[in-house]
């Protein structure tokens, strides 16, 4: 991996909002070249809303966030996106009305090029099976662990520079969360450089070597992933006995 | 067989206009995530301008075309995607139909003062010569050019329009784009050039059929094409807005169907005179009970809605104790003042105005009622009023009963009606009740209030003054304001009463989230019906008034375009209060009456205005009045709390 440097992502003192409805407050972390970042949190804790200001979906009111060295902020998401930023969104993030080869074809062709359509489409498919033998099925009736495969299968085949993954695990089985898991080693594996939002504590931890702990859209803990659980733990621990200064 | 054929080939070009259209509303549905109300006002706004080029001002065809189509069409459709869908966030369905309507409404009425009330002539046929008969089916069935320019016309139109979206990679972005913007901006590709190309194309097409197919009357007229758009709608639905040669084949169908069998009826025949005109909408509404991929209209496709933040609170309730006993006293003050004017020195001609103003409020009561509160649209709200008003008529002429009697009793007819459709439409929600109640209200002006045992014809059915005590009818003045008055407080103070009460709280649960309030127990079904009944007792006891303020029940004041409006102009003024309803029945009839004064073109003004208002909607859903009364109460306040000295109350809060 090659370190000139300048972070592979980095958010300077970012707030942003939903309305009137503010979210986070001043966030700052970086996270290097080729290296994973666990971004963790309770529930409403602000962990989504940083997914969605680096990829644009939401616009930081004020703050900076720059991909590779450059500054993204305010830039539209499919702008962001071709810098080499991908973001898995929360949920459902394939397009249910369009078959699966659909959903594929929609992603290479921008980022492979019309070239390597069919050669991505193939290894896809080699390393997916089971994409294979649902392409023509509409995605809405994959389950929800097949559709994070074929979120995954997108880059997999064509390595994004930075993957932000919002809660892979969200709602799957033990045995489905393992694969998901498997396939992000595998794109960590590539050169890829990974936050990974997540629930489960242990999972994200185990694939990353830094962290960010967030408690009410502020950073809480930004450092070595070893440091975090005691953090977590914490953060956890005065969200179920609310002390007085605890409300914004 | 020499007969069917006979009747069923001059169907075609009627089928194939509808088919166009039909596979217009499918595409753009399909790229765009929109069901365009407003396509058959693209279409007309094309082919207004082409006659308009041509005949008014001797254009060559080419180059009227080139304007009117080829350049108006796409900017139309770029204008409609930029300054209004674009703005609608993606869950937001009532907002997106209510948009359309608008345009529906608007466009037709804005033309005219645009260009001047010319008589347009039809526009020239392409590539076939319509008069020439190019061939006979079987013996003596003559094919001419019309016939054959309509149907080489759709063929192309669809085989373009399919390959368009099933094999190029532009098609498959624009599908995905119309699924989720948001998530196709994602994989890197810029989503908002892509639906505004949508737009564009869907405009173009617009365009095309509305100068290529314009009806085959010699005149271009808004309402063929609005006659059009529901064919077109009901065989769009046909093919649950999905497949695109479905929706071709149920246009075509209807177009030959409706006129096979105009052929073999008998003429004074109730089928013939009643049936035959509905069947288009009779069609839509057995679409929207059995066709099952509809039920889903108006759900959120978007996995990334909930990016969006929340609709904003309605307007701020909380006024300061002061600035709101301001505000009271106010209004008992002007309510002092209005009654005593009216009955003083108001001038008859304004009397009369404000008399009908008052009638519309309890109308418009209903609609605030329907939507405001319980989050439901309805497009069949006058239709609802002209069924409480035929119902006391008729009792009146039948029965010898009081008209007053005969009110209250159509009031209960029309809430039959109202429950009625709730329950045939318990599986619809957004746009697919927006549709069935749009259908009922276009099913009851062809088929039942024009017939002579309802309206004794389409010259209405007059008031005798007997009907009426105290002579009511002959004063239309301060007898009349009283009762109105009466009526209008005792409305507002029924619904204020539901309001505040539990199903009040039910139906604003409902409104909030259906997911959620069902979740609490709430009785959707139950309350939805409720919500109708009510509703239709309210339009019921205003027909009546408009009736007898009128002295004469016609059915062109309570049709389906009068529906669309009633729902454009309360959404304007407000439709999350009371008040709104007021705002809108007077605003209304006020602003009609100072456009007399005005010069003739500007007649139909009065709809163009609050089209543009209704245009507003999407970004502020409490209607731009509300809105401005919210500014000037928070203006207020603010002056008040710096004579005070008092800090003003911080109004920011956390979800
Ligand atoms: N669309 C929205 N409108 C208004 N507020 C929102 C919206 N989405 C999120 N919020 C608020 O922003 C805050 C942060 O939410 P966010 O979704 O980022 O949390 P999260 O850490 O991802 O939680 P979870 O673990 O539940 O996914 C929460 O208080 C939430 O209520
Ligand atoms: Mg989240």
């Amino acid at each position: 991996m090659s370190h000139d440097g300048r972070p592979a992502l980095e958010l300077d003192d970012v707030c942003a909002a939903y309305g009137p409805y503010r979210a986070l407050f001043g966030v700052s972390f970086s996270v290097d070249k080729g290296a994973a970042t666990a971004l963790l949190g309770p529930n409403g804790a602000g962990k989504s809303t940083v997914a969605r200001v680096v990829s644009g979906l939401l616009p930081a009111s004020s703050g900076h966030v720059r991909v590779g060295g450059s500054d993204v902020t305010g830039k539209p998401p499919w702008a962001i996106a071709r810098m080499g930023l991908s973001h898995v969104p929360e949920g459902r993030g394939v397009f249910d009305s369009l078959s699966v080869e659909e959903n594929l074809v929609l992603s290479f062709r921008r980022r492979a090029g019309r070239r390597n359509l069919a050669a991505s489409l193939e290894r896809a498919y080699a390393r997916f099976p089971l994409l294979a033998e649902r392409r023509h099925h509409r995605a809405g009736t994959l389950s929800g662990g097949q559709q994070r495969l074929l979120s995954l299968a997108k880059v997999l085949v064509v390595p994004p520079g930075v993957l932000v993954a919002d809660e892979l695990s969200l709602g799957l089985a033990p045995g489905v969360v393992d694969d998901v898991y498997a396939a992000l080693a595998d794109v960590r594996a590539s050169g890829t450089t990974l936050v990974v939002v997540e629930q489960q504590v242990d999972r994200a931890l185990g694939l990353a070597s830094s962290a960010v702990v967030l408690e009410h859209g502020s950073v809480a803990y930004f450092g070595p992933s070893s440091g975090a659980r005691a953090v977590v733990a914490e953060v956890l621990e005065r969200r179920s006995h609310p002390g007085v200064a605890d409300r914004r | 067989m020499e007969q069917l054929l006979g009747f069923a080939v001059p169907g075609i070009p009627y089928g194939c206009a509808y088919a166009v259209f039909a596979v217009g509303l499918v595409l753009t549905y399909q790229t765009t995530g929109v069901f365009n109300f407003g396509y058959g006002a693209q279409a007309y706004a094309s082919a207004f301008v082409f006659a308009w080029l041509v005949d008014d001002h001797a254009w060559p065809t080419w180059a009227a075309f080139v304007c009117a189509v080829a350049i108006l069409g796409p900017v139309l459709g770029l204008v409609f995607d930029r300054f209004l869908f674009r703005r609608i966030p993606s869950a937001n369905s009532t907002a997106k139909v209510v948009t359309g309507l608008s345009l529906l409404v608007g466009i037709p009425a804005l033309l005219p003062v645009v260009f001047g009330n010319g008589n347009l002539v039809g526009v020239p046929s392409v590539v076939f010569n319509p008069g020439t008969v190019y061939f006979h089916l079987g013996a003596d069935v003559p094919v001419n050019g019309t016939y054959l320019s309509a149907v080489l016309f759709t063929v192309a139109m669809l085989v373009v329009v399919v390959l368009l979206l099933r094999t190029t990679h532009l098609g498959l972005e624009m599908r995905a784009a119309a699924e989720s913007s948001r998530l196709l901006e994602l994989e890197g590709v810029d989503a908002p050039r892509v639906t505004a190309t949508a737009w564009a194309v869907s405009g173009l097409m617009a365009g095309i059929a509305g100068v290529l197919l314009a009806p085959t009357e010699v005149t271009v007229q808004a309402q063929d094409y609005v006659t059009l758009m529901v064919a077109a709608i009901a065989a769009a639905a046909c093919a649950a807005l999905r497949s695109m040669p479905i929706a071709a084949l149920f246009g075509v169908l209807i177009g030959v169907v409706s006129l096979t069998a105009q052929g073999y009826l008998p003429t004074s025949s109730f089928w013939y005179s009643a049936v035959l005109p509905a069947f288009p909408f009779i069609v839509l509404v057995g679409a929207l009970l059995f066709v099952p991929g509809l039920r889903r209209l108006g759900q959120a496709t978007d996995p990334l809605s909930s990016v969006d933040p929340p609709l904003p609170p309605p307007a701020a309730r909380a006024r300061g104790r002061e600035i709101d006993r301001i505000v009271r006293t106010g209004f008992w003050v002007l309510l002092f003042a209005f009654v005593v004017s009216m009955l003083t020195w108001m001038p008859p001609a304004w009397e009369t105005v404000l008399n009908q103003g008052m009638a519309y409020s309890v109308v418009f009561l209903s609609v605030t009622f329907l939507t405001g509160t319980a989050g439901q649209l309805s497009l069949a709200q006058a239709t609802l009023a002209g069924i409480a008003a035929f119902t006391a008529g008729q009792l009146a002429v039948h029965l010898g009963l009081d008209f007053l009697a005969g009110a209250v009793l159509g009031a209960l007819a029309a809430s039959l009606v109202a429950g009625l459709l709730a329950v045939a439409s318990l599986r619809l929600r957004g746009l697919g009740l927006a549709l069935m109640t749009l259908a009922a209200a276009l099913l009851f002006d062809v088929a039942v209030f024009p017939a002579q045992a309802v309206s004794g014809g389409t010259g209405g059915l007059a008031l005798e003054p007997h009907w009426l005590p105290l002579g009511l009818l002959s004063a239309n003045g301060h007898d009349y304001f009283l009762l109105a008055f009466l009526v209008l407080v005792a409305c507002v103070g029924a619904v204020r009463l539901v309001q505040r009460g539990t199903t009040g709280r039910f139906l604003a649960a409902m409104r909030g989230s259906e997911l959620g309030a069902a979740g609490v127990g709430v009785d959707l079904a139950w309350q939805r019906v409720l919500a109708f009944v009510l509703s239709g007792a309210l339009a019921g006891l205003g027909g009546t008034l408009l009736a007898i303020q009128q002295t004469v029940i016609a059915p062109g004041e309570f049709n389906y375009q009068l529906s669309l409006a009633f729902v454009v102009i309360v959404v304007t003024t407000g439709v999350g209060t009371v008040e709104g309803a007021i705002q809108a029945g007077i605003g209304l009839v006020v602003l009609e009456q100072l456009l007399q004064y005005a010069p003739g073109r500007l007649q139909g003004l009065a709809f163009v205005v609050f089209a543009l208002g209704a245009l507003t909607y999407a970004a502020h859903p409490e209607g731009i009045v509300e809105l401005e009364k919210r500014r000037w109460t928070e203006r207020a306040e603010r002056v008040l709390s710096r004579r005070h000295r008092t800090p003003a109350p911080a109004v920011t809060g956390r979800s």
